[in-house]
């Protein structure tokens, strides 16, 4: 059996459901709680230390994160290397965690983003209103072995159209905050990506609130570090707003790599799209992808789908995923989810083998396939060719595993 | 075409310049189903020379695709028993790659769906991989064009995905597309005839005449019916009961089956 094939389509009934996810570790699991209920808050306070078995934690080995969630010594904050390129009406202010709070920006849903939150010198990024810079702007964050605090806030004002571009690298461990708020009808890309030594920590939430008749999208590359979680968050300042998160990870033995995601649909005729491709190799690889998509009772009109799939190139690797959707009306114009992993598709390495295309080559041609259409995405050359190149050279050590099928799940609702 | 027009051609079957033959012999090929190995192939002896096109004719489920698969080395298939040879050269013993750069060539029955590889890059990469080396940039572009002008293909199919969404009369001319573009030594048809409506099969057909009269390309055809031997001439004619040929002969062959079917080959344990 094929990838393709254990992407099932299965519908779902009720104004108000809780679809089951389903995946290889997580089958049939159901949240305790509505995503609605789950802690939101600037106060450290109302985080307690996870342990692992949290809903939030419960995939995350937090036994590797000492230090990530208390705020530490304060005098001597650790910081990362930045170096940025701004083009000319862009500016940057540091400002404190009071003046970040009254911006209007989404407050930390876990403990980790709670700490980055209460740092003190966070980074502005104001982008006018009006403005459409003809450059991205590039922040580039490079890790120095410290252990750091970091919040970024993104203003994109008002019909601004912008990219911003975080380049992660080095050696961190490293908890963010990024907080994202766009005007009326902003166009905002921002791209995360994460190229960090292998022995990097990194916990990062990342929100927008996006504005009436705005579009936002989220692109998250993460390649490198020992573990990294980017939690994408999503909630909707007025009508019209259209989000989409994107995300390609690439797993190699020992590392973990997690990405969540939750959009808020908290606001009538808002859209969203959540794609989400993973590819691991190699003795206890881990991916985890969890998509939260609630669409409150007030969210009449809304049009979301996620996707996640996972290939699996090696044995020993292990892929969660996990899509939650709640839907609180039955005012909807679409809904709809889907999670799959599985091996390589053997039909379709026959064929190109059959053209005479050597098993390997046929292999690398079949994985950069998969993470075609959101490579496309990424909004610049250089950055696309790094990250395909990236891609390559993980691929040039992979001594595959047999072509069968490892498991699948999922279920979705379409209106 | 013949050999008595090019000076170069020898009757050595292993010149690389002249003639090529694929030797099927006693091929006994099962398939894993839930219930165990179920046998399909049953001793299939066939050879097709360079220049020659056979047709091998068949109802549904006689074990046609198996066959063409089972010399192109799907995974799925097991042969357990007989021999497949290209000019000498075990076949068998060959990867599925290994098989086509050594010339041969399957157009198939279900081409395959290749996600996010598009159709030009596929073909260039396919043209390297059988030829050990990237072909011109200036030349390839205009043979591309050309066959692709020939099959009536749009130019912007080119920047599609493999088979992605193709209709079916896409995948065949995909497939001969490749045929033409590839060169192989022995190509095997299968069914490329189905599902075309008559301007389509017209097109394909063209398509396989031209690489015929271009190369000295050895050709089996199979098909389910007889329509596509109006356009394309076969010099032999397989018939193919049950997983083995069961009547052999000319042209001539193919309109008496176009005149009473396969009904006179049933076996009682098919009918
Ligand atoms: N994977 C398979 N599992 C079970 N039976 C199969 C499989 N593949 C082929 N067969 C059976 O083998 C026989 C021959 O199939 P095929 O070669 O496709 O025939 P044809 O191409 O002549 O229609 C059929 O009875 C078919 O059902
Ligand atoms: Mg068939």
């Amino acid at each position: 059996m094929s990838l393709a094939d254990t992407l099932v389509d299965a519908p779902v009934d009720g104004a108000h459901s809780h679809v089951d996810p389903q995946s290889a570790s997580a089958a049939g699991f159901v949240p305790d709680a509505s995503r609605a209920e789950r802690t939101a808050s600037f106060d450290l306070d109302a985080f307690p230390v996870p342990r692992g078995r949290e809903e939030e934690w419960r995939f995350t080995p937090v036994r590797k994160l000492a230090g990530l969630f208390d705020i530490g010594d304060q005098l001597q904050p650790g910081h990362l290397l930045v170096q940025a390129d701004l083009p000319p009406d862009v500016t940057t202010a540091t400002i404190t965690a009071a003046e970040a709070q009254a911006l209007g920006i989404l407050p930390p849903q876990d403990r980790a983003a709670a700490v980055a939150a209460a740092v003190d010198d966070a980074l502005l990024l104001d982008i006018p209103a009006e403005s459409e810079p003809d450059t991205p702007i590039r922040l580039r964050l490079e890790g120095t072995g410290e252990t750091v605090h970091g919040h970024i806030v993104i203003r994109a004002g008002r019909h601004s159209r912008a990219t911003v571009v975080l380049e992660h690298s080095g050696s961190a461990r490293y908890t963010q905050l990024v907080s994202v708020v766009t005007g009326d009808s902003a166009d905002l890309t921002v791209v995360s990506s994460q190229r960090w030594n292998d022995d990097a920590v990194h916990l990062a939430q990342h929100d927008a609130l996006v504005g009436r008749d705005s579009t936002y999208k989220h692109v998250s590359v993460t390649l490198g570090g020992q573990v990294v979680r980017i939690n994408a968050n999503v909630r909707y300042a007025g009508p019209g707003g259209d989000a989409t998160l994107l995300g390609v990870y690439f797993a190699d033995a020992g590392q973990h790599l997690e990405h969540r995601s939750f959009i808020d649909h908290n606001t009538p005729h808002c859209k969203s799209r959540v794609t989400y491709k993973g590819a691991l190799q190699g003795e206890s690889a881990r991916t985890v992808w969890v998509g939260d998509v609630l669409i409150r009772k007030e969210a009449e009109g809304t049009d979301t789908y996620e996707l996640n799939r996972n290939l699996v190139l090696t044995d020993g690797a292990r892929a969660d995923s996990v899509p939650n959707l709640e839907i609180e009306t039955g005012e909807i114009a679409g809904a709809g989810h889907a999670s799959a992993t599985g091996r390589f598709d053997d039909l379709q390495l026959f064929y190109l083998q059959s053209r005479g295309i050597p098993e390997d080559q046929a292999k690398r041609l079949v994985v950069r396939g998969f993470f075609a259409d959101i490579i496309r995405h990424v909004p610049l050359a250089d950055l696309r060719d790094e990250v395909t190149a990236a891609i390559e050279d993980e691929l040039a050590a992979t001594e595959y595993a047999a072509p069968t099928l490892n498991h699948s799940g999922t279920a979705s609702k379409e209106n | 075409m013949s050999d008595l027009t090019d000076p170069t051609a020898t009757a050595d079957a292993t010149d690389a310049k002249g003639k090529h033959t694929l030797e099927i012999k006693g091929l006994m090929v099962s398939v894993e189903t839930e219930d165990g190995p179920k046998e399909i192939l049953r001793g299939v002896d066939l050879t097709v020379n360079s220049g020659e096109t056979h047709a091998l004719m068949g109802p549904n489920g006689s074990g046609k695709s198996t066959l063409a698969y089972s010399v192109a080395g799907h995974p799925k298939y097991t042969v357990t028993g007989g021999t497949v040879t290209l000019d000498g050269e075990d076949v068998l013993a060959m990867s599925v790659d290994k098989r086509a750069r050594a010339g041969l060539f399957l157009a198939m029955q279900y081409p395959v769906e290749v996600p996010g590889v598009s159709v030009s890059n596929f073909l260039r990469t396919a043209k390297t991989a059988i030829d050990g080396e990237a072909p011109k940039l200036r030349t390839w572009v205009k043979d591309v064009k050309a066959a692709m002008g020939n099959l009536r293909m749009d130019a912007a199919f080119a920047e599609r995905n493999v088979n992605e969404g193709f209709s079916g009369g896409e995948k065949k001319r995909h497939e001969i597309l490749q045929m033409q573009l590839l060169h192989p030594k022995i190509a095997i048809l299968d069914e490329t005839d189905s599902g075309l409506d008559v301007d389509a099969l017209k097109v394909v057909s063209e398509g396989v005449n031209r690489v015929k009269s271009e190369s000295d390309v050895g050709v089996l055809l199979i098909t389910h019916y007889t329509r596509i031997l109006r356009y394309i001439k076969p010099d032999f004619v397989h018939v193919f009961i049950e997983g083995k040929i069961v009547e052999e002969g000319g042209a001539e062959l193919a309109d008496r089956l176009e005149d009473e079917g396969y009904d006179r080959y049933a076996t009682p344990a098919s009918a």
